[in-house]
């Protein structure tokens, strides 16, 4: 918190002027470093200490009551024959592959549509969006009812209609695809933030296309998809990482206590995260839970990198060098 | 020329066809809650279903807080969202602040840092997180669900540096001449002048808030501190059984109307919200 010499002031040619700067930039320090006190403790409390910490209590054996002590590598290879585990990651994979291509081709049809200057858009963005802010434990609730297959509004029109209904929640072969159509309701958070950035390309680059003899499909092709790469890239990051973390829905829906044994019929619901939760807050396995949070870190990052790497190929910005 | 005009038109309705169909079916739950919330509980288990209930049981809506304690779980979880949400504004848009405007040694590595934990899961610092609190005695106490707020939310904090740094500097250099000091140009010229960015950051911490299941639930474990999400969760499993279903139906509409009040009322600031941070999955 050193005051700096007022290099960065070239104005300051007097010996007073020199001076007043050196105050000023001391005030800045001063001041600058204040206002951030919170936000710097708030990264080390509880950020950056905890990531470090983690890691740490993940070669440890820690039940809260007794100190933690050092097993070296034993919680993972403990892992790597937990056949619970296995299995919450079989879910949680099944859920990433089904509901990040489906909700993010279907916000972006969606936005797409209401990005064609219809009228009304004002009322359909309103209709879409208004799932997203109902709390998970209250669209569980309704969709625990409303997925029932007897007297569920869902199952209705299949009935009526003579199809196959299935039994939602109770089949465990549709407990991941229940739990992805959940998910899709909410999708009105995507659709935003694609209708945003379709709207913010320019009209020049569609009448320019349109001068070549461009075609819809080649105005698609090659105008908006180019122009929205980028929200595209950073839509199905967000979407990845978040994938990977389902808890409340699976948890509302067929977990009734921290320490309860299943979930679901065969497991069909044992996210990985609700598998980490119970062996942390209902078990107190401090350690063993530690090293499941850090195998999904470290995949969610791969992950990440790996899209960054992808997105040279994919992803277009306007500005050279832009970057993300 | 009318052929294109036809498939124009056409194309037009089935646009239209499939928004308002689309938004139809997003309303449908809306409109399932509020109807079962309404209902008799033998009504609620018929097939074919029924829309609209007979008797309307407005009843339903006054014995749930007879059933559970309804008028505790919503003290707590304003009590909650109050806090924390001043906290999260006061502590992320003073950082916002230096980060925007004071030039300092550290400054942008700081940003950096703080930026980069934006897409860290909540997974990996849970545990620590649970561990500090637990020494400290916090555990069964709201202050586990406030306290961390009134340390900065990187995702606030980014958003109101962005907005800050379009306030002309002319106004921060008048009131520099005249003497104001920083935490006098913070209160007096910065945050007077950002409050469509605040009512942003304010919707978003009041529904997070208010919404929040897993941090109640790691933390609050008595009845008389729970909060709105996890009592409703509670009352599904461990009251009543099936023959309560229309509180529960009735508990949830009660804990979704006050957001769906805000929405409507803030409707703007949520769009450039969610447009703005994009982080909301």
């Amino acid at each position: 918190m050193q005051s700096s010499p007022a290099q960065s002031a070239p104005e300051a040619q007097t010996d007073r002027g020199l001076r007043f700067f050196q105050r000023l930039s001391f005030e800045e320090t001063f001041f600058g470093w204040l206002f951030i006190v919170p936000a710097v403790l708030g990264l080390l409390f509880f950020r950056l200490g905890p990531v470090f910490a983690s890691f740490y209590l993940s070669f440890t054996k820690y039940e809260i009551i007794t100190a933690p002590r050092w097993i070296g590598f034993a919680n993972y290879t403990k892992l790597v024959t937990d056949a619970l585990w296995l299995r919450s990651i079989e879910v949680t994979l099944w859920y990433v592959t089904l509901f990040v291509p489906l909700s993010l081709t279907f916000a972006y049809g969606v936005a797409l549509l209401m990005s064609r200057n219809v009228r009304g858009i004002t009322t359909y963005r309103t209709l879409w969006y208004l799932p997203s802010v109902v709390p998970v434990v209250a669209s569980a609730t309704i969709w625990r009812w409303g997925l029932n297959p007897e007297f569920g509004p869902i199952n209705y029109p299949l009935k009526v209609l003579g199809l196959p209904a299935p039994r939602w929640l109770t089949d465990p072969d549709w407990i991941v695809p229940s739990i992805v159509f959940i998910g899709l309701w909410g999708l009105g958070n995507s659709v935003l933030i694609f209708l945003a950035s379709l709207i913010s390309v320019p009209r020049t680059f569609y009448e320019a296309a349109e001068v070549d003899g461009a075609n819809n499909w080649a105005r698609f092709r090659h105008v908006t998809l180019p122009l929205t790469s980028s929200i595209i890239f950073y839509q199905l990051i967000v979407t990845v990482i978040n994938s990977f973390q389902v808890f409340g829905v699976a948890y509302i829906l067929f977990v009734s206590n921290p320490s309860a044994s299943s979930a679901g019929p065969n497991n069909a619901a044992l996210f990985y995260v609700l598998y980490m939760f119970r062996n942390a807050f209902g078990y107190f396995r401090n350690g063993y839970a530690s090293a499941m949070a850090w195998i999904l870190f470290l995949v969610i990052m791969l992950l990440t990198i790996i899209l960054f790497y992808s997105q040279r190929r994919w992803v277009y910005y306007e500005t050279e060098g832009g970057g993300s | 020329m009318t052929t294109y005009r036809v498939r124009h038109n056409a194309s037009r309705f089935l646009i239209h066809l499939t928004l308002a169909g689309g938004g139809a079916f997003m309303l449908v739950p809306f409109f399932w809650l509020l109807s079962s919330s309404l209902k008799a509980p033998h009504e609620i288990f018929v097939f074919p279903p029924k829309w609209i209930p007979d008797p309307i049981r407005w009843s339903n809506y006054v014995e749930v807080f007879e059933v559970v304690s309804v008028a505790r779980y919503a003290a707590n979880t304003m009590t909650i969202t109050i806090f924390a949400t001043l906290g999260v504004i006061l502590s992320s848009s003073m950082a916002a602040y230096s980060f925007a405007r004071l030039r300092f040694k550290g400054r942008d590595i700081m940003f950096g840092l703080i930026l980069s934990t934006v897409m860290l899961p909540y997974v990996v610092t849970m545990i620590p997180v649970y561990i500090l609190f637990s020494r400290l005695g916090w555990i069964g106490t709201f202050l586990p669900l406030i306290v961390p707020d009134w340390f900065g939310g990187p995702i606030t904090i980014f958003l109101l540096r962005q907005f800050f740094r379009t306030i002309p500097l002319e106004l921060e250099d008048a009131a520099r001449i005249d003497g104001a000091s920083r935490p006098r140009i913070f209160a007096q010229i910065i945050l007077p002048l950002s409050r469509a960015a605040l009512t942003v950051v304010l919707v978003l911490s009041l529904l997070q808030n208010w919404n929040d299941f897993l941090t109640p639930l790691i933390y609050l474990h008595k009845r008389d501190m729970f909060t709105l999400a996890l009592g409703l969760n509670a009352l599904q499993y461990f009251e009543g059984g099936l023959d309560w279903t229309h509180y529960v139906m009735a508990l949830a509409s009660l804990m979704v109307l006050p957001v769906v009040i805000l929405y409507f009322l803030a409707q703007r600031a949520f769009v450039e919200g969610i447009v703005l941070t994009g982080l909301k999955g």
